[in-house]
């Protein structure tokens, strides 16, 4: 990979963050100019209500989406890389769904003795769900050899994980279910900077880990023998990939709900980007442009049909399915015969 | 010099029931070692336990002078490296940067590669004659490339025993010839370790100093090549009828067909084989003769006529050989003679030729007319 264009690359990434943060935090039901937004943060002659909208609503909120969306993209990346799919991700593979499942269950039962679910109960919670899809999506891997296969049991479990949480939505009528409903949609509303030190505080150790991840990974390309026979510990390696994916994907659920393609679309434009598929750039790039991807989709998802929010799974799904058509049917001959 | 690889009383195999017992294989430093048998016999599960891809069911690997058992995978990793069958289709990677990995055991922390890195990589594409595929996508080139590329990532891991398993798969015959010369000189010249399965049995003559006959249960025989390749050791070790393999050529021919003769070939100094071959795929039983018996027609003849005439070379033909062969030839349909000058000691073909003139049939480009 030449270093010029991975360079350019990250610096236009980077850019297309600032930007959009600036946009997303800026448009809303109060449009605010940048100029004002500054003068908000600073505390110099500015408005007490755009100060708070800023600073207690919109910032977390855009906070949330540059981690959370880096997260999901990079875990995202991490599946592809273990199961060699480009099309594997903590949604298509039913492991998001999982997570959900087992967040709506540890809600419905606090929520019925009436007691406060914690950030850190609902990433445990998301994060036992998305093991327990994983457990049944390795078990599956094993059986299928077929990447397809595997993407069609992927969803299919992805599917009873939903179903049976929309069940429990449905029957549980109490009036935090409201929460419950829209969180189950999928959005980045409602986030408060205690929620942000606690995702940055799992996210950002993960990310680290993932990125140190990149040699390993980087010679993982060629297959298991290979990898393997030139000095990587296989076992351990492959149990690091799930627990980080899962931890990744375990805490955007927690926080924003299932977020569909974000970590098919993302990985995928930022390898075509870096024209590599080397891990220790793709990680990074995998962060910035999820970051980016989500500021933006959450931008349209709140203030596109303003006064009604939509789910923010239904934007990503929008903008990223797309893609995934885009590579299943965009391969080359050469590139299919796997 | 001492075994750079050992292994003893190695059991193999899948599972729990051992495939394959009592392996005894050694390689020295600077030794091309070649396990050749039939297909399903096992060579490739040896290989797998060699590398570390399969635990051994029993015996042990000694590397280096150590238990292979009890090394880590980075320390086998600078001492043993692979070319193995399985497909390799990475995402966006260029031949470079495939080669590159073979470097993970010498580099850091994150993998970041430095300029010897980097030289090497370089120093073992040219070596395999893959300098110019370097910035290529490793899925765009042919499979004898992609071969070459593994082969210096193999190489750039700097290991001082290489394990392939079927190298020359699916290659053409310059490929072949290249990667199998590539081999020799990383034997002789970098004194590498080289273990290796291969089915041509003509190139495993040619390039191994040791070759292990694998065939279901164990190892059946083990040698120089000059031991191996006979014909009883080779018919026996795949199962093929006796005279078919012809160590002379190392190939196998085909059996010869069913009949009496019906056309006599007068032959010699290699002018029979093609003949005999087109026969032989024609289905026509045929008689060859007068070979001098240090003639190289003799082992295809041999292999594939019906009757051969075979006289004592640096002789004169005896009457009573002449006689035979005018025999045979009186029974035969037609005649065809090979020969267009017959010198001194050709005398006794010239005058077959001569009495035979009447079923005289040629072959031109091939057909028979």
């Amino acid at each position: 990979m030449r270093r010029g264009r991975a360079a350019a690359a990250f610096l236009l990434l980077a850019a297309a963050v600032c930007i959009l943060g600036v946009w997303n935090v800026c448009s809303g039901s109060v449009a605010v100019s940048p100029a004002d937004g500054v003068k908000a943060l600073t505390g110099k002659g500015a408005d007490e209500t755009v100060r708070r909208i800023i600073w207690d609503l919109r910032l977390p909120r855009a906070a949330a989406a540059v981690i959370l969306g880096g997260a999901l993209s990079v875990s995202g990346f991490l599946l592809q890389t273990f199961f060699a799919n480009p099309i594997a991700s903590p949604f298509v593979l039913g492991i998001s769904s999982g997570a959900e499942l087992a967040v709506s269950i540890l809600m419905i039962a606090f929520l019925e003795r009436g007691l406060a679910v914690s950030s850190l109960s609902m990433i445990l919670g998301a994060f036992v769900g998305a093991m327990a899809a994983m457990a049944l999506v390795l078990l599956l891997s094993g059986r299928v050899k077929n990447m397809s296969a595997l993407v069609i049991c992927g969803v299919m479990i992805g599917y009873i994980c939903s179903a049976v949480t929309d069940f429990m939505v449905t029957f549980a009528d109490d009036a935090d279910i409201v929460n419950l409903r829209s969180w189950s949609m999928g959005s980045f509303s409602g986030i408060s900077w205690e929620n942000v030190r606690v995702m940055a505080a799992v996210v950002l150790p993960a990310l680290c880990m993932a990125f140190l991840l990149s040699k390993p990974m980087s010679v993982y390309r060629l297959g298991e023998v290979y990898a393997e026979t030139a000095g990587v510990n296989i076992r351990r390696f492959r149990a690091e990939l799930i627990l980080l994916s899962s931890v990744l994907s375990a805490c955007v659920v927690a926080f924003a709900g299932p977020v569909s393609f974000v970590g098919i679309a993302v990985p995928h434009l930022v390898k075509r980007l870096l024209k590599s598929t080397e891990p220790a750039a793709v990680i990074p790039g995998c962060f910035l442009g999820g970051a980016a991807f989500c500021l933006f989709c959450d931008r349209i998802a709140r203030t596109m049909f303003a006064p009604t929010e939509v789910s923010i799974s239904s934007v990503t799904a929008v903008f990223g399915a797309p893609v995934v058509v885009l590579i299943m049917a965009g391969r080359k001959r050469w590139e299919r015969e796997a | 010099m001492k075994e750079y690889l050992k292994t003893d009383r190695l059991a193999v195999g899948y599972g729990r029931e051992p495939l394959m017992r009592e392996i005894c294989l050694h390689v020295r430093r600077g030794e091309i070692v070649t396990l050749i048998g039939p297909n399903g016999a096992g060579k490739s599960t040896v290989l797998k336990t060699i590398i570390g891809r399969l635990a051994p069911l029993g015996g042990a690997i000694w590397l280096d002078g150590r238990e292979a058992a009890g090394f880590t995978e980075k320390e086998r990793a600078r001492r043993v490296s692979v070319v193995m069958t399985d497909r390799v289709r990475p995402e966006r990677m260029t031949c470079r940067e495939v080669a590159a990995a073979g470097r993970y055991p010498h580099t850091g922390r994150l993998g970041i590669l430095s300029d010897r890195d980097w030289d090497a990589v370089d120093n073992a594409l040219r070596l395999v004659g893959g300098e110019d595929l370097a910035e290529k996508d490793f899925r765009k080139v042919s499979d004898g490339q992609r071969q070459k590329i593994l082969l210096a990532r193999a190489i750039c891991q700097e290991p001082e025993l290489i394990v392939l398993d079927e190298p020359t798969s699916y290659l053409d015959a310059r490929h072949k010839l290249e990667l199998l010369g590539v081999l020799k000189r990383l034997a002789r010249e970098k004194q590498l370790a080289v273990l290796l399965s291969l089915h041509e049995l003509d190139m495993a003559q040619r390039i191994s100093d040791y070759v292990a006959c694998v065939d279901g249960g164990g190892i059946r025989f083990c040698g120089t090549p000059e031991e191996v390749f006979t014909s009883a050791r080779i018919e026996k070790l795949y199962g093929v009828p006796g005279g078919s393999y012809l160590p002379e050529y190392g190939c196998l021919e085909f059996p010869p067909p069913a009949g009496k003769p019906e056309v006599f070939v007068i032959g010699g100094q290699g002018k029979g084989i093609p003949v005999y071959r087109r026969l032989q795929r024609e289905g026509v039983p045929f008689a060859a003769g007068i070979l001098y018996d240090n003639d190289i027609d003799v082992p295809a003849a041999r292999a594939l006529a019906a009757e051969v005439i075979c006289a004592e070379a640096f002789e004169p033909v005896s009457g009573e050989i002449y006689r035979r062969a005018e025999e045979v030839m009186d029974s035969c349909r037609h005649v065809i003679c090979c020969l267009e000058r017959f010198g001194t000691f050709g005398e006794a073909n010239r005058r077959l030729a001569e009495r035979g003139r009447e079923k005289l049939i040629k072959m031109v480009k091939g057909d028979l007319s």
